[in-house]
């Protein structure tokens, strides 16, 4: 009884709020300019202005003072850029090669040729350049990728620079400054390969390409131009554990073979009685977290080795001891033990996640 | 405490009303009589009770899921809250975001994408939306966000997270599509499923403030100031040109998507919302706004996301996502459970405007039959639509094509490449292609 008359209650409580809902929205239809205005926020001051206003425009606007050499630039480059992008800028390991594929040629049209080769490998940072002050601006604002904004103005121009020169467009001697920007713009391989002769950039814009509206006898045969191969069939990992267990469509099994005649589901067998991959361990979920699988793979060497070689290394010890050795060589970094290439110092992973991986490597059980 | 019961062992209604010590004991006393009372009135269906057993042991006597009853029909379940924060079913586990093998060789500055092929309706759950990052993602201390707005303004300004949140806000639903989506099937078939082929694609309802109304605020100069800048505060410094006229539309800085805060992999606390424009513009931690009187060719319009065309020209300031459509189920990498009735069902969307209709083919586009159109059906928001088809058992090719408000009809993978070639990467809005097989397996295929 009291429980009815609570439900009713409730019910225009509904009604009440879901009215005033309505003419609350029916009221902000037509406020253009709200009641808000100057009301929040507060001036910024010109310190904090200063401290963002990073950006640097097509014409050189927001570039700061300072210059660097192509030789300074080489000694930032080994230290702080070669790991990921290779000593001459052409590494395909980490990221797409910066440098090749522009000519004496493309300097002087400012079209880069290479890029009609349908057959090109890559299309090179030098090959797409359009405009100098972008390739100021971003290493400026995101490089190096593991500790971005932290090159002093004066090396964000000579690592500038000593890219210039690997791709031939300064010389070897060439110091660049806000002064010279401009004019090293002018030798750009493909400064004049933009265009913004379409219609995708404005909502009313013009499309370039209208589909057929047709609706009958449209095509006399049907031909299949491209299908994955056969030996692809489970390059994106079994499809079965991508798809619900339940509707009118289940993945097909690309572990095997595809199925020469069609069985319906009731008459195929029982599928795997836990249809889920394997749960990430910690150590996984953290090792992608702080990036460490970006230089190392777990079974290939990247950038620097694979951690299945590095708990091979450390397991010849006491697993107490691999983990301490383990956890300062990933506090602290260092060169040597594999190479030249030095891993930077992870100093700003927590302690306790720090341990974790340690204890993952030394494990050895990569899942 | 003037809620408290005044009538003793009348029964309580958790959780509205806190009980005293008195009130429970009134209550739990109340409780046993009304047990001993429900016991005695079992007793008399006890015998009732055992007859499912004796069906069950017989194997024709129907479904054993009927005739046996489960442990969840006999037994106590979970209680309120055992999960504070919800989780979807154990069993849709196999539906999760993922990587494209070999995409990308750095997982910071990769995509992982939504599983299109088990969605429902139109709104992209929030742990499906797919991921971009150029340097990793952040879970950014909202006390500690700042909005800077400055460049052709009367007065720069700064806003906190208090000062945006406590504004009058907008929910509007959008789709956002990466620029990229579906870019590795340029040339040739790629990858296998709806996942990879289009899964770069999510749609939610966000809510935020008008990003016009705080141009308004700080006096933008919005005749000179033609173009903004808008910068992210992760460490790629993300940052897109905006037109003005975009801007003064329909951009939203939001805080929300689906009636929560932003996720911290789709930029928590503060992303920009560009309704019909690449992924690659809502950028997200947003930190900055600069009003200005050029485009800023940041990185990602002067060396990526730039469209080649087949004349080595590269298209630059491309943004607007055209008409597009996809079946996404039946679709690539599934199997048909049986032969007969299914329901062909997917997804259309145009940055131009809204869906005016779908068209379904499912002999590899020698006819067509008009989809139905699901609703709401908005502007720049994926639109649901679904078809009748019977398997008979033959080969088929389910295809879709989709027209928008502003009349362009989504093209076929060769009127795409006549025009813009097979190196393009951005902007693929081709007609896709699913190939049922006679086994039942359905394949990505393209037609010529």
């Amino acid at each position: 009884m009291s429980r009815s008359v609570d439900l009713r209650t409730l019910r225009r409580r509904a009604l009440a709020s879901a009215t005033a809902a309505l003419m609350a929205a029916g009221m902000a239809a037509h406020a253009d300019a709200p009641a808000m205005l100057g009301k929040l926020g507060r001036a910024a001051t010109p310190a904090e202005v200063k401290a963002w206003n990073i950006d640097v425009r097509a014409d050189f606007k927001g570039l700061p003072p300072g210059s660097g050499s192509v030789a300074r630039g080489q000694e930032v480059w080994e230290a702080r850029c070669e790991n990921c992008h290779g000593t001459f800028g052409e590494s395909n390991e980490v990221f797409f090669p910066m440098v090749g594929g522009t000519t004496a040629a493309d300097i002087k049209s400012g079209h880069v040729a290479g890029l009609l080769d349908p057959n090109a490998p890559a299309r090179t940072t030098l090959m797409k350049l359009a405009q100098l002050s972008t390739l100021w601006d971003y290493i400026n604002r995101a490089m190096p990728w593991n500790q971005p904004k932290s090159l002093a103005t004066d090396d964000v121009y000579a690592v500038t620079a000593y890219i210039l020169n690997l791709g031939n467009i300064v010389p070897a001697d060439f110091v660049l400054s806000d002064k010279n920007m401009a004019e090293v713009q002018g030798r750009l391989p493909n400064r004049n390969g933009m265009t913004r002769e379409h219609g995708m950039w404005d909502v009313n814009g013009k499309p370039d390409v209208q589909g057929s509206a047709c609706m009958n006898q449209c095509a006399s045969a049907v031909a299949i131009t491209s299908r994955l191969p056969e030996y692809a069939r489970n390059a994106h990992g079994d499809i079965a554990l991508q798809n619900r267990m339940i509707g009118g469509v289940r993945g097909a099994e690309t572990a095997l073979p595809a199925p020469s005649t069609f069985v319906a589901l009731a008459a195929r067998q029982a599928p795997p009685a836990s249809g889920v991959a394997p749960a990430q361990s910690e150590g996984l979920k953290l090792a992608q977290s702080h990036a460490c699988l970006a230089c190392h793979g777990i079974g290939n060497k990247i950038v620097g080795p694979a951690l299945l070689d590095i708990h091979k290394k450390y397991a010849a010890q006491p697993k107490a001891d691999a983990v301490r050795l383990l956890i300062v060589r990933i506090k602290s970094g260092g060169t040597g033990l594999w190479g030249n290439t030095p891993m930077p110092a992870q100093d700003h992973v927590p302690d306790v996640e720090v341990r974790t991986l340690a204890d993952w490597i030394a494990t050895g059980k990569f899942q | 405490m003037s809620r408290l019961p005044t009538r003793p062992g009348r029964l309580q209604k958790a959780p509205e009303f806190f009980l005293t010590r008195d009130a429970m004991t009134l209550s739990r006393d109340d409780r046993r009589s009304f047990l001993r009372r429900a016991f005695v009135a079992a007793g008399g269906a006890a015998g009732a009770l055992a007859l499912p057993k004796a069906f069950a042991a017989d194997g024709d006597a129907g479904d054993p899921a009927i005739l046996t009853l489960p442990a969840h029909s006999k037994g106590l379940g979970q209680p309120v809250a055992a999960r504070p924060y919800g989780l979807p079913s154990k069993h849709e586990d196999n539906l999760q975001r993922r990587e494209s093998p070999g995409l990308t060789r750095v997982s910071a500055a990769s995509v992982s994408f939504a599983p299109l092929q088990g969605l429902f309706g139109i709104i992209t759950p929030n742990g499906l939306h797919f991921e971009r990052h150029h340097q990793g993602w952040w879970d950014i201390d909202p006390a500690q966000h700042r909005l800077m707005i400055h460049g052709l303004v009367k007065e720069a300004k700064v806003y906190t997270m208090d000062d945006l949140m406590r504004m009058p806000s907008v929910s509007r639903m959008h789709f956002i599509e990466c620029g990229a989506n579906t870019g590795m099937e340029w040339g040739n078939v790629a990858v296998p499923t709806v996942q990879y082929t289009h899964g770069m694609l999510s749609c939610c309802e966000f809510t935020g403030v008008p990003l016009k109304w705080l141009l308004d605020d700080c006096g933008a100069d919005v005749k000179t100031g033609r173009y903004v800048l808008a910068e992210g505060a992760d460490g790629s410094g993300m940052t897109r040109t905006i037109n003005m006229a975009n801007a003064l539309d329909d951009v939203l800085v939001a805080w929300a998507m689906n009636g929560e805060m932003l996720r911290p992999e789709n930029g928590y606390p503060l992303r920009l919302v560009v309704p019909g424009v690449q992924g690659v513009s809502w950028v997200k931690y947003l930190r900055r706004i600069k009003v200005g009187d050029q485009p800023f060719a940041t990185k990602d319009e002067t060396v990526h996301y730039v469209d080649m065309m087949p004349d080595g020209q590269h298209r630059q300031y491309t943004s607007i996502q055209e008409v597009k459509s996809v079946i996404t189920s039946p679709s690539g990498g599934q199997i048909l459970v049986d032969r007969g009735f299914f329901n062909v069902t997917g997804i259309a969307w145009s940055g131009r405007g809204k869906i005016r209709r779908v068209d379904v083919s499912v002999d590899g586009g020698k006819n067509w039959k008009a989809a139905r159109l699901e609703t709401p059906i908005l502007d720049k928001c994926l639109t649901r639509f679904n078809l009748d088809w019977t398997w008979d058992g033959g080969d088929a090719i389910l295809m879709s094509r989709a027209t928008d408000s502003t009349g362009q009809v989504q093209p076929s993978i060769g009127a795409l490449r006549k025009v813009r070639g097979t190196r393009s990467i951005y902007h693929n809005n081709a007609i896709q292609s699913w190939l049922v097989s006679p086994n039942g397996e359905v394949g990505n295929v393209q037609i010529g």
